[in-house]
């Protein structure tokens, strides 16, 4: 019996600026969470993270994190994937600072 | 101040220009990820949660003005406008663009500074006493002896791979605000039959494994300082595990070894090294000396600041808390502040950089220290011109009267910044302080150290709090374990796990039952927490955290 895969997406750093980045069902970066592609098949994970890793000049780190289907998009399991779509807790910096754009 | 010499800037200007080529070679892919980041970590360069991190060290604590004001304008040209000052008197920009930190680095090598060592395998910035050189209780300034030991540990090819982190701290006064106990090799100052030495602890550290220093010699005379610390980093570097990062440092050496048979080998290398020693680094220290000469101080009177703590009681508040005594009488050590309740410890605004900077220019003999207890101090205040100081701290923010307080709390940055964090503490660090000032109990309660660590990396302390307080993910959940009982003084001990760890929004609630049963349980206002913890023991604080236990116990 195989153990069922929890659903993942891809995220990185942003080489130049080290903002966190999602990769998207259509080979972009993108800088929001509900935006990445929801990834429900464990060898389909893999060529994706291989897909991001082979991308030095534009990516730090790339790993999967656990998410799961949203309103609006796939949302984070985590509390750290939680804030890493955000930003700090201190200051609206990061995320929060475009989104108040 | 002391100034760098023609060899330390050429080789701060050579790093820069290296990393500069090293940066543009990861942008076009020349580099990789792997390659590049041993070479980012050696100029003090990390990648956070949520970006880049560039950690800057501030030798001994000590800047000038002009320094001061560098840092605010990195601050604000390729930052958010502010730093983080750290417990290891560094301080932090947490959001440089790779593409800028070679002109950061430039920026702050036209002020002698760098990052170099502020990461990696290597002696670390070495931290002193932050009151050194102004305070009454000071045999001697530790300052020349840490500049003689940043020269000698900076690129020294011996020590660049050595098993793990190294961190010296040095003290000049018996009263240790430098937490020497807790680090790899802590020195204080002695003197015997009235000649200058130093007592010399090894195999302090917090981390997963925290440990209290043990004395390897009593009494070391100055001149042997180098060689010895040579002959302890030699014999670490041999002897230290490379197989198991978790006990890797030094202090699980001297532990695993057992205290003697270091020694022993100490001693046994010590020798050598001390014959390749020809006395020059006792010139050099004499040099150092020197150039950390006592300032000149001002014989004024102090009128002005009688009658302003006479008639202004916001000031005498502040004088009260944030003060310590000078070792000229007509002066004072003035601690600033970066705790100001429901603030970030350790954050200061470019603006506040510039007013600080523009305090010590004006007041302050052109001194700064940043402590480890992430405040700012001005060492060197002639007593009359304490009103005007606090006055000017006031209009930005600055001058709350909180100096070992409660809400006077260490945090690193924690999961708000840090990969490494299980858990955030800087928004537990701001609810503590808020909730406190709302209560107007800090006062009250007077003297306690409380310090969170977002990790059992233990950057914030915790161990050595009064009250400690570590940041974990318990099941995916963000959980809290208080200590108590720690100390990062002469009488340094680490603390007692209380319990269960405490919900998010548990922790505060938490911490002020603790604090309301010791107000209940002091003998006199004069006992303090730690006093009355040492006295009492645990059970009281352990009831008064668990009052569910407690009714279940009595069931
Ligand atoms: C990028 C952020 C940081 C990383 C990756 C980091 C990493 C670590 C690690 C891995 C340890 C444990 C060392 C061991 O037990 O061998 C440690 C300890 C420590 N760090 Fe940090 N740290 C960070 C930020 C800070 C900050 C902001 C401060 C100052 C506020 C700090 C000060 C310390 C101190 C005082 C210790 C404990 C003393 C010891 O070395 O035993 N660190 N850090
Ligand atoms: S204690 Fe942990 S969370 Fe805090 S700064 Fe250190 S490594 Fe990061």
């Amino acid at each position: 019996m195989s153990r069922r895969f929890t659903p993942k997406v891809v995220t990185a750093n942003a080489l130049i600026e080290g903002d966190v980045i999602y990769l998207t069902a259509d080979d972009r970066w993108s800088k929001q969470h509900h935006e990445a592609e929801l990834i429900e098949d464990e060898a389909h994970a893999e060529i994706r993270l291989l897909f991001a890793q082979a991308q030095p000049d534009r990516v730090v780190g790339p790993y999967l994190a656990e998410a799961r289907p949203g309103a609006h998009g796939p949302e984070p399991v985590h509390f750290r994937e939680a804030f890493r779509t955000r930003g700090p807790s201190n200051y609206a910096h990061g995320k929060q600072e475009a989104e108040a754009h | 101040m002391y100034r760098y010499d023609d060899f330390d800037e050429a080789f701060v200007r050579n790093r820069v220009a290296q990393f500069r080529d090293q940066v543009e070679r990861r942008l076009s892919g020349a580099l990789t990820e792997e390659e590049f980041r041993p070479l980012r970590l050696m100029n003090g360069l990390y990648l956070q949660l949520h970006a880049y991190m560039l950690r800057v060290a501030i030798p001994y604590g000590t800047l000038d003005s002009r320094k001061m004001r560098q840092l605010a304008l990195i601050a604000e040209r390729w930052d958010k406008g502010y730093g983080h000052f750290t417990t290891r008197q560094n301080i932090q920009f947490n959001w440089p663009r790779l593409t800028d930190v070679p002109a950061i680095l430039d920026a702050l090598a036209d002020v002698e500074m760098h990052a170099i060592q502020t990461s990696g395998n290597t002696i670390r910035n070495v931290t002193a006493d932050h009151f050194a050189g102004a305070a009454a209780d000071e045999i001697a300034d530790p300052r020349p002896v840490a500049e003689l030991l940043r020269q000698w540990s900076t690129d020294h090819p011996e020590f660049q791979f050595l098993p793990r982190k190294f961190k010296i701290a040095i003290t000049g006064s018996p009263n240790d605000r430098a937490v020497t106990r807790a680090h790899d090799i802590g020195l204080r100052m002695v003197t015997q039959d009235g000649q200058p030495g130093f007592e010399v602890v090894v195999g302090g550290g917090l981390g997963r494994t925290p440990m209290i220093g043990k004395v390897l010699r009593d009494f070391l005379p100055q001149a042997d300082l180098l060689p010895y610390v040579e002959a302890i980093l030699a014999t670490y570097n041999l002897l230290g595990r490379r197989d198991n990062k978790y006990k890797a440092r030094i202090k699980i050496t001297v532990h695993e070894t057992g205290l003697e048979e270091f020694r022993d080998m100490v001693e046994a290398e010590f020798p050598a090294r001390r014959a390749l020693f020809a006395g020059g680094d006792q010139e050099l220290l004499a040099q150092i000396e020197a150039a950390f000469a006592p300032p000149a101080f001002r014989n004024a009177p102090v009128d002005a600041y009688e009658t302003a703590r006479a008639a202004d009681p916001v000031f005498r508040a502040w004088a009260d808390t944030n003060l310590a005594a000078h070792r000229h009488p007509d002066y004072a050590i003035a601690t600033i502040s970066l705790k100001a309740h429901g603030e970030t410890p350790g954050d200061a605004t470019a603006e506040q950089m510039r007013i600080m900077a523009d305090l010590a220019a004006r007041y302050g003999h052109d001194e700064l220290r940043i402590s480890h207890e992430q405040n700012v101090i001005l060492p060197h205040v002639h007593k009359s011109d304490l009103p005007a100081v606090h006055a000017a701290l006031k209009a930005v923010g600055l001058a709350t009267a909180n100096l070992g307080l409660v809400s006077d709390i260490i945090a690193c940055p924690g999961m708000d910044y840090c990969a490494l964090a299980t858990a955030r503490s800087i928004p537990v660090a701001q609810k503590i302080a808020q909730r406190f000032d709302e209560l107007k109990l800090e006062h009250d309660i007077g003297p306690l150290k409380l310090k969170i660590s977002g990790c059992i990396n233990a950057c914030g302390h915790h161990h050595v709090g009064h009250i400690g307080i570590l940041g974990l993910d318990r099941a995916g959940v963000e959980n809290y374990q208080v200590t108590l009982g720690g100390d990062g003084t002469e009488t340094a001990a680490v603390g007692e796990r209380a319990g269960p760890g405490f919900a998010y929004d548990e922790i505060v609630p938490a911490i002020e039952r603790l604090l309301r049963a010791y107000l209940e349980q002091r003998e006199s206002r004069e006992e303090t927490f730690l006093e009355a913890y040492r006295r009492l023991g645990p059970a009281p604080f352990k009831a008064a955290l668990y009052p569910e236990e407690g009714r279940r116990d009595a069931a």
